[in-house]
């Protein structure tokens, strides 16, 4: 009997084809071992800082009660030894559980919930400016090259990338508030303001998703400054990016050719230009975003803003340890999520690398 | 007819020592459905003289003198109608097919780019030309040819796409920039067989520049030899390669293996191009030249017109005809 060739699932295929799908399995088989790689780190850290989570979270009368202490470390699972504890937590992370805050004493993915979303809509907004701005101002200055526009565009992303995000902050408040009156003030609305119903958590968003412009509005306010004051950097340094990628660009005879066709300069600039440029460009951009993070911690403290940076500080001032691994965990899955991104979009732009899979 | 006349074109480029020219006062004119072959060492402004004419020269670089197309003075025209005039009426290919054509674009994006601009042709009539046009280059499979990139095509097949982009706008004049000289020979044939019969069945234009003299016997018409950025001679394809009259052209000749004979130390011409910048005074191939006398060092060459399809610039105007045979 002739066999039937039939098409089944290959399992083998999935992890070693060439195609987008096999390569988005590998890529997400590869995060999850990264994110266990992650928890190992960041638990290890916290155990070897020198410190002690009970006397910084309990207070001075209770700290001196060893009953209450027992209490306090039998309730986090603290008189555990440390293996045990973190096989425990892995235990409960993969049910979703990152434990009970040791300062707020809520649940962690609750309290992740309420801040991750704050610090999202600061960070896209800084990211989507800083990559707009960034990749345009860049152009200008490469195509302007030595001339006027060019030089003061690279003076303005020098500053930009050699101010600290801290100073930045305490600066633009200090002008943009108190001296000129434009920016309304701290936080993500008017103090006492009802919030939008929870959507997205984003304010801009989910007021909008509730027909209340006024109120998107006014969060759209609030979120100007501090996420202007993020994408500084950010912007300062794709625009550096840009102009090198672009001029490097320019010099390839691909350009040559397309300028011999007699096309206009725009359309060499954007068809022939900027998308091979825009490979390197994403590569800083993903870098870009996770320096934003970063600074997220300091501008979210001179704007009180109540996002994942003002909860990592108060995590780690408290030694919150479940505290601390949740923003470690929130914080590596957007950078693998970006990192994917990444390397998604360079297939996209390339084929080449669609073919070499 | 003429097509192109250069008149006096003068390049200067920007060195990290200075200006420096790299082409000097050089005129020469193609006619319409002529072949014309640039040849000379590297460094001779071949390029540099073919860029100035489709206004591409690099970063900084300036032409001075004119450059009538068409009996149309082009050089000061403006970036516009600069651009009017490139990719439709005087057309360019380039080197090297491996870094020509874009590595992310599509061949049919590349292909009617420039045609949906010049000619404002709707989509599918610019992709039924462009499948015309890779048929035309003998491009096999040109329907899934349209839809591949560059990268899937070996180096003969790219040059043969790149002839295809510089002819879809159908362009008076093509300059071809050594568009065989990344290619292998095998390869190369079949490049110099398509431009010959472009030439015929479109009554093309083609200034090809080349150091291959093989090159230059098989497809030109007419042939121009330069050094350090003048003309040294030029003439009718046969007659210049079978009488050379200027030392630089003798001696091109006899280095060539072919010409040379059996048994014999294949001759060479001593010392080494001179270098942008650096040209010597008066005849700049002087200090190479084995028939120098003092006045060459000084003065400038003038023309020798030797027929009249055939001129030379060399000042002692000495020799008669040398045999290299």
């Amino acid at each position: 009997m002739e066999p039937v060739p039939v098409r089944t699932f290959s399992l083998r295929k999935m992890f070693t084809g060439t195609g987008f799908f096999p390569f988005i399995v590998r890529r997400l088989l590869t995060a999850v071992l990264l994110i266990l790689g992650i928890t190992f780190i960041a638990f290890s850290v916290t155990q070897l800082v020198p410190g002690d989570p009970v006397a910084a979270n309990l207070g001075q009368s209770a700290y001196s009660d060893p009953e209450i202490v027992a209490a306090f470390e039998k309730e986090f699972g603290l008189d555990q030894p440390v293996p045990i504890q973190y096989i425990t937590y892995l235990g409960k992370l993969v049910q979703g559980d990152l434990g009970v805050s040791l300062s707020s004493k809520r649940p962690v993915a609750e309290d992740l919930r309420e801040y991750f979303p704050a610090t999202l809509e600061i960070a896209m907004f800084a990211v989507f400016v800083a990559l707009v701005l960034g990749i345009l101002l860049g152009t200008i200055s490469a195509m302007t090259r030595d001339r006027l526009p060019d030089q003061i565009i690279r003076v303005f992303s020098l500053t930009g990338v050699s101010m600290p995000v801290f100073w930045t902050a305490i600066t633009a408040f200090y002008i943009f508030f108190f001296v000129l009156g434009w920016a309304p003030g701290t936080g993500r609305l008017e103090p006492g303001a009802e919030p939008p119903p929870t959507v997205t958590g984003l304010f801009t968003i989910d007021a909008l998703l509730n027909g209340d412009l006024s109120t998107s509005k006014e969060a759209l306010s609030y979120l100007l400054l501090p996420a202007l004051v993020l994408a500084v950097y950010a912007l300062g340094v794709i625009t550096r990016f840009t102009r090198a990628s672009v001029l490097e660009i320019l010099g390839n005879d691909y350009v040559r050719t397309a300028r011999s066709k007699g096309l206009s300069e725009f359309t060499v600039i954007r068809r022939h230009v900027l998308r091979p440029a825009l490979l390197s460009i994403i590569t800083i951009a993903g870098v870009a975003f996770a320096s934003l993070l970063a600074g997220s911690v300091l501008v979210e403290n001179v704007f009180s803003w109540p996002g994942l940076g003002q909860y990592a500080y108060r995590s780690a001032v408290g030694l919150d340890l479940p505290g601390i691994m949740g923003v470690s965990m929130v914080v590596a899955t957007v950078f693998i999520l970006m990192n994917l991104l990444v390397d998604v979009l360079y297939r996209v732009i390339d084929p080449q690398m669609r073919d070499a899979g | 007819m003429t097509l192109l006349r250069v008149a006096d074109l003068t390049v200067t480029l920007a060195t990290s020592a200075g200006d420096a020219e790299a082409v000097r006062n050089l005129s020469f004119e193609i006619d319409h459905g002529e072949i014309l072959g640039i040849a000379g060492e590297s460094g001779s402004g071949k390029t540099m003289t073919a860029l100035s004419i489709i206004g591409l020269l690099p970063y900084k670089g300036k032409a001075t003198g004119s450059i009538y197309f068409d009996g149309r003075e082009i050089l000061t025209s403006s970036k516009k109608e600069y651009r009017d005039i490139r990719g439709k009426d005087i057309a360019m290919i380039f080197q090297d097919p491996m870094t020509s054509l874009h590595p992310m674009l599509t061949i049919e994006t590349q292909l009617t780019e420039h045609l949906r601009h010049h000619r404002k042709v709707s989509k599918g009539s610019a992709r039924q030309s462009a499948l015309e046009l890779l048929d035309t280059v003998k491009i096999p499979d040109p329907a899934s040819a349209l839809k591949a990139h560059a990268g899937q095509f070996s180096g003969g097949m790219r040059q043969r796409i790149a002839i295809a982009m510089a002819l879809a706008c159908d362009p008076k004049l093509l300059i071809a920039d050594e568009p065989t000289t990344a290619l292998d020979v095998t390869v190369q044939a079949g490049i110099l067989k398509l431009l010959r019969q472009l030439r015929s069945e479109r009554d093309l234009s083609i200034m090809i520049i080349t150091h291959d003299l093989g090159v230059l016997s098989s497809l030109t018409d007419r042939i121009m030899i330069m050094y350090a950025g003048s003309e040294a001679e030029s003439g009718t394809a046969p007659d210049l390669l079978l009488h050379p009259r200027h030392p630089y052209t003798q001696g091109l000749i006899s280095a060539l293996p072919g010409v040379a004979r059996q048994g014999k130390v294949l001759t060479t011409i001593g010392g080494s191009p001179p270098e942008l910048g650096n040209f010597p005074t008066g005849c700049a191939f002087h200090e190479r030249c084995s028939y120098a006398q003092t006045s060459c060092s000084l003065e400038v060459p003038s023309v020798l017109q030797v027929s009249d399809n055939h001129r030379m610039f060399c000042p002692i105007n000495p020799l008669a005809e040398k045999s290299v045979k």
